[in-house]
């Protein structure tokens, strides 16, 4: 939608910044790279915090960019109300710096992995989740070390109860299994959403199952058609 | 003012699974070690100066709730000397 302008947050060590514009473009959202230094434009409707490896994943993932001056100011949005989606290393972010919570870390084989992965859709009265149906299963590839979900047990009581799990690792079917559950993720929950459903995070990265020439999945763009 | 060294160790909640523990532990077995558990924490050694060691600690614990560890996955605990 043309006036529809969505700030990808640019750190240094950001790698999924490009793809997100380029994939956001593809479902008519207009956007832009924004460089964390300058700070979040002023008519940003939307924020996307990318996939990569901001300050080398120094400390913990996300841990640096977290604390960084233009969080301060996504936060801020969030709480006014704009979309706010992290992905990957964005969602590593979101969790550090408290717009989601819980925590992702070290997968539970060690391992980077970079794999397809089947999502079910827990929710769909999200804007994230509008194009979908709830149940549905999507198909989007994950590529992270740092992606284990981790919630402590009345945290996860609670998000339970809120129902704000929006995504859970499944099998082709829909089956929310230990063996589709790639990196071993609390509840496989690959995605949850913030205080506000207009704020979420997610480890899978849509934007890379989004532009048809890209690969096997394109089911990865009814979640950034949210900012249409 | 007094010299203070702060020392912030961080480690893993009990019961929060380490994967790059439960490696380091493999690869210490396949060297021929027999060990039963192994854990690990992170370590920082502030310098600071601060009126009295009380002060120091409340700084370095500030530090640490945060930045330095993350409290849905982390414990930590503050240790303060001069220096």
């Amino acid at each position: 939608m043309v006036g529809v302008t969505v700030a990808v947050v640019q750190f240094g060590g950001s790698n999924c910044d490009r793809d997100a514009v380029r994939a956001l473009e593809h479902v008519g959202v207009d956007a832009e790279r924004v460089w964390h230094e300058d700070g979040l434009p002023t008519d940003a409707e939307g924020i996307v915090l990318p996939g990569g490896f901001s300050y080398g994943d120094y400390l913990r993932a996300g841990a640096m960019a977290a604390r960084s001056p233009i969080m301060e100011e996504v936060r801020a949005a969030a709480a006014d109300g704009v979309p706010v989606i992290g992905v990957c290393n964005g969602a590593q972010i979101g969790s550090e710096s408290g717009l989601t919570p819980g925590a992702f870390t070290t997968n539970a084989s060690a391992r980077f992995q970079c794999e397809p992965v089947h999502l079910r859709v827990e929710r769909a009265d999200t804007p994230w989740t509008a194009a979908y149906d709830e149940g549905d299963v999507i198909e989007v590839p994950i590529a992270h070390g740092e992606g284990r979900f981790e919630i402590s047990e009345a945290a996860h009581a609670d998000l339970v109860a809120d129902d704000r799990v929006l995504f859970r690792y499944c099998d082709a079917d829909g089956n929310v299994t230990d063996a589709a559950n790639p990196n071993g993720s609390t509840d496989n929950v690959a995605g949850v959403l913030g205080e506000r459903e207009t704020v979420a995070v997610l480890m899978p990265h849509p934007e890379r199952a989004t532009l048809p020439d890209l690969g096997r999945s394109t089911d990865g763009a009814g979640i950034l058609e949210a900012f249409a | 003012m007094t010299a203070y060294t702060a020392t912030v160790t961080v480690r893993l909640k009990r019961g929060v699974l380490d994967p790059e523990a439960e490696t380091t532990q493999q690869a210490l077995e396949r060297l021929g070690f027999e060990l039963s558990d192994l854990r690990s924490a992170d370590r920082f050694e502030v310098d600071l100066d601060a009126a009295d060691a009380d002060e120091a600690a409340e700084r370095a614990d500030e530090m640490a709730e945060r930045l330095l560890a993350n409290p849905t996955i982390h414990d930590y605990e503050v240790a303060v000397a001069e220096r």
